[in-house]
């Protein structure tokens, strides 16, 4: 059998950790988050040399405290699960700092192989890292390698078997931190050891040290016994009084310096710099691209391309998305009978699931362009950048891409913008932004703005459309500040971060990047949005009309087909009901003649409807006015349009009623009392509940219950008309209807991805906040307006 | 003549070397992790265009942090008498 061996990659950000990763894994990872966090593990496994490598990519870290979520993850990987071998990428262009976490595995004791990466990188800086003497004088096996280019991957392979082979024993080091410092760990290792109750599975000196260096996790494990902790404490503030009047120096200040100091010592003998420092290349990119006068307007001109770059490229495949599920829409409908089984899949399944998947190209250029971003390195920039902006609110600079993305131009996806906050570090920025980006106004939102815009501010469309924009701003960051000072309060995180040096990112790496993340989204997304899919379908279904109902409905077509067939205009042309079936049919040909551009209808010609059909179709087409030589039908035509337009008007009013009848509509009665003070009656509402699966399906849930039948969003000129004349509605409902559809739910595919990015609870929470705030927001504005008498 | 102040007060293109970090607690480690020791050389690379974060290169890269922590910095620079 194959034996196996586990290794971590560990490493700084941008040391190149997942290029070496994948040089290693090839095709052979799997994603996975750390448990209960949202923290991505990445592993995947090779074989070499009769072992089986098995690898985990942890996350980048510059440290081994308790600072970061990632660092904490590490950190615990590394403790709890033992790996045969950690092995440290480090950049060799900037090789201090990269060290200084290398030297946090020594003091762990872990058994360890540095890998210094991007000598090329370092050579054409004029620096030369001598490897045996660094490997001499850290005391590790050090390999060289060019990760991008696959250089050293093999040697690091061997050099892992190598080390594997002997024992897994953690060794730590001792670093000497100044006689104060060395006497408190010793004190305090000595407390460790004669308490029987810690946890052992940390080395003694390692978890003194960490008490000294004021690590919060570390601290609260020390608390499982209360009488060392408390010891520990007193030795911990004896020591730090005594440094603070000697060398006015906290001790964690002085462990930081001595850990440098260390690095020092090694690196004064082991690197060469041929050119003092100078300007590289990447930093003479930064005199422009983050100047202080020309950096933003690149910076705008970079996301506004983006963001068309995304939106248009997109708008290909998501049309072909579109035309496909038409077509298997339409295939299916042929397949199964009409009934609620038809209705489940078309309506429920198929629209929901081409919902989602409508999405995926859209969101895989958007992770694409991201790549390209953090992948240049130019995400950390524009966090820079507008980090004093954001930072008022309570978001981090990097906020801004998911703003943008969810439609900060108007016409984004909330989706992809709840997936983009990925990016951001701390918790509660992360969640703080999260919640507001439902704010913007996506894409789905604007049919509707759109519709209403032109039914009641037809003069100044593109204000309008303006203010909105301007509005969805103010009303995402006002919320984050008040998310920020109140659920979300916490200590600001500092903003101390780096700006890696500009790199060319690599197609392969491009390519993993994105489809990485897309894949995750289509797998998971899928499942849960078919089940939400299928109850908001039942939700605007069932229980549907009653069989009386439904009677009541029927006897009226009964009764309108009577009056039809004993009209005296109809002369006994058409004498029963399959009379009036072969007419429907003939009619049916014949306009479907027309539209195909048929000019020989062949055989129903001869059929003696043939005449009233086309006299239908005249007299339809000239409304009501009589020509060519079939004069002889012009009556019959007439009843029968008359007859087919009460039809049309019973099918409506039944279909009005059954929504009213279905859950939806029950919910949409219910809210009145509520909705009436902003100016919404049971109608709305409904469109309003519909619009939880999509904001599109207002326009046409509201075309149901204003009776007009399926609106199509892309052209709603008659609900706009029709919204105009109907009691109830003005100006002032519209506007208050707008920012209520702005601010009310977050579409249930962005609930899901909040939920992935977060939890049930913030995602459940995002729905109530969301709510209150869309309703104070509309009763502010519908109750000022109506005082100013703008209601009319 | 040399002069010690504060991070927040250096010039764009101004170099110097730290003096002392007064930073406590969990910034005050961070701070340090990054490499802003005594001792070590820094150049003040520029600033985001509302004059906060600065953007500092020290050692080998450059790092960015508002003025709120740089106020904890003392550097020591060169200034013209
Ligand atoms: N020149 C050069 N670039 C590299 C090397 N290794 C990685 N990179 C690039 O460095 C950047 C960051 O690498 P990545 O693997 O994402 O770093 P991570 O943050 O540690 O996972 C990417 O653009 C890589 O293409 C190398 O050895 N030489
Ligand atoms: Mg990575």
């Amino acid at each position: 059998m194959m034996r196996k061996i586990r290794i971590a990659l560990s490493g700084n950000p941008n040391s190149g950790k997942t290029t070496t990763f994948n040089a290693i894994t090839g095709a052979r990872q799997h994603i996975a988050n750390y448990p209960g966090v949202t923290v991505e593990k990445k592993y995947g496994s090779v074989n070499h040399k009769g072992y089986e490598v098995e690898v985990v990519d942890l996350p980048g870290t510059y440290s081994l405290t308790a600072y970061s979520l990632e660092e904490i993850v590490a950190r615990n990987f590394l403790v709890n699960e033992r790996p045969d071998v950690v092995v440290d990428i480090v950049d060799a262009s900037n090789l201090d700092r990269n060290l200084y976490l290398a030297v946090q595995f020594k003091e762990l004791g872990i058994p360890l192989i540095i890998a210094l990466n991007m000598v090329d990188v370092a050579k054409t800086r004029g620096t030369k890292v001598d490897e045996e003497a660094l490997s001499d004088l850290f005391g590790v096996p050090v390999v060289p390698m060019v990760a991008r280019s696959n250089k050293g991957i093999q040697d690091l392979l061997d050099k892992i078997v190598e080390v594997a082979q002997e024992d897994h024993e953690w060794r730590p080091e001792i670093i000497t931190y100044g006689n104060d410092i060395d006497e408190g760990l010793n004190k305090i290792e000595d407390v460790i050891k004669k308490a029987p109750t810690l946890d052992k599975k940390y080395p003694e000196r390692w978890l003194a040290l960490k008490c000294l260096e004021g690590d919060d996790q570390i601290m609260e494990l020390m608390k499982g016994d209360l009488e060392s902790s408390r010891e520990i404490e007193g030795i911990r503030k004896r020591i730090s009084k005594h440094t603070m009047n000697t060398l006015e120096e906290e001790p964690e200040g002085i462990i930081a310096d001595h850990r440098y100091g260390y690095i020092a010592g090694i690196t004064k003998k082991s690197v060469k710099r041929e050119i003092e420092s100078r300007l590289n290349l990447s930093d003479k990119v930064d005199k422009v691209l983050t100047n202080r006068v020309i950096g933003p307007v690149i910076m705008l001109l970079i996301l506004y391309g983006i963001y068309e770059f995304t939106f248009r490229i997109s708008e290909a495949p998501v049309g072909w998305l579109e035309v496909f599920f038409g077509w298997l829409k339409g295939i299916v409908s042929g397949l199964i009978p009409d009934g609620y089984l038809h209705s489940l899949v078309v309506s429920g399944i198929i629209d929901g699931v081409g919902g989602v998947l409508g999405f995926v190209p859209l969101i895989m250029f958007m992770f694409f362009a991201i790549a390209i971003m953090e992948d240049f390195g130019y995400m950390a920039r524009v966090a820079y950048m507008l980090d004093r902006v954001l930072r008022w609110f309570g978001l981090h600079g990097s906020s801004v891409m998911a703003l943008l993305i969810s439609g900060g131009i108007s016409g984004g996806c909330a989706v992809p913008g709840v997936m983009a906050t990925r990016t951001l570090r701390d918790p509660k920025e992360r969640i703080a932004t999260l919640l507001v980006v439902p704010f913007m106004n996506c894409g789905a939102k604007l049919p509707v703005f759109g519709m209403l815009i032109a039914a009641f501010f037809a003069r100044d469309r593109a204000r309008m459309l303006f203010v909105f924009t301007i509005l969805s701003w103010s009303f995402a960051l006002f919320a984050a500040k008040i998310l920020r000072s109140t659920m979300l309060r916490g200590p600001k995180t500092p903003f101390v971060m780096e700006l890696p040096p500009y790199r060319v990112p690599t197609i392969k790496g491009l390519f993993i990047h994105t489809w990485e993340r897309t894949w995750q989204y289509i797998k998971k997304a899928g499942t849960i949005i078919l089940g939400v899919s299928i109850l908001l379908w039942a939700m605007m279904t069932f229980p549907g009309l009653s069989g009386e109902e439904r009677q009541f409905y029927e006897d009226q077509r009964v009764e309108n087909r009577m009056s039809f067939l004993t009209s005296p205009d109809v002369k006994g042309l058409v004498q029963n009901e399959k009379d009036m079936k072969d007419l429907e049919e003939v009619l049916g040909r014949y306009e479907g003649s027309f539209k195909d551009g048929m000019e020989n209808p062949g055989s129903i010609a001869e059929s003696p409807f043939w005449p009233v059909a086309e006299q239908i179709v005249s007299l339809k087409k000239s409304g009501g006015r009589a020509q060519g030589e079939t004069v002889l039908y012009i009556p019959l035509a007439l009843a029968y349009i008359d007859y087919g337009e009460k039809n049309g008007a019973i099918g409506l009013e039944e279909q009005q009623a059954a929504l009213r009848g279905t859950i939806a509509g029950r919910i949409g009665l219910l809210m009145e009392g509520i909705t009436s003070t902003i100016g919404f009656d049971y109608r709305t509402n409904i469109a309003l509940v519909g619009g939880f699966l999509a904001k599109e399906v207002i326009v046409s849930t509201l075309g149901t219950a204003y009776s007009l039948g399926e609106v199509d969003p892309e052209d709603s000129i008659p609900l706009s008309e029709k919204l105009r004349n109907e009691p109830g509605w003005n100006p002032l409902v519209a506007f208050t209807l707008i920012l209520f559809i702005m601010l009310y739910v977050p579409c249930f595919i962005t609930v899901i991805s909040i939920k992935r990015e977060s939890s049930w609870k913030w995602a459940c929470f995002s729905i109530a906040f969301n709510l209150v705030m869309a309703y104070l927001v509309s009763l502010a504005v519908y109750q000022v307006g109506l005082a100013l008498g703008l209601g009319t | 003549m040399k002069k010690i102040i504060k991070m927040r007060e250096m010039k764009e293109n101004q170099r110097g070397i730290i003096k002392k970090v007064s930073a406590r607690g969990n910034m005050g480690r961070r701070i340090r992790e990054m490499g802003l020791v005594p001792d070590v050389q820094i150049w003040v690379q520029g600033r985001a265009p509302l004059k906060d974060p600065v953007a500092i290169k020290l050692r080998d890269f450059t790092l960015t942090l508002r003025n709120q922590e740089a106020d904890n910095i003392l550097v020591e620079v060169e200034e013209p008498s």
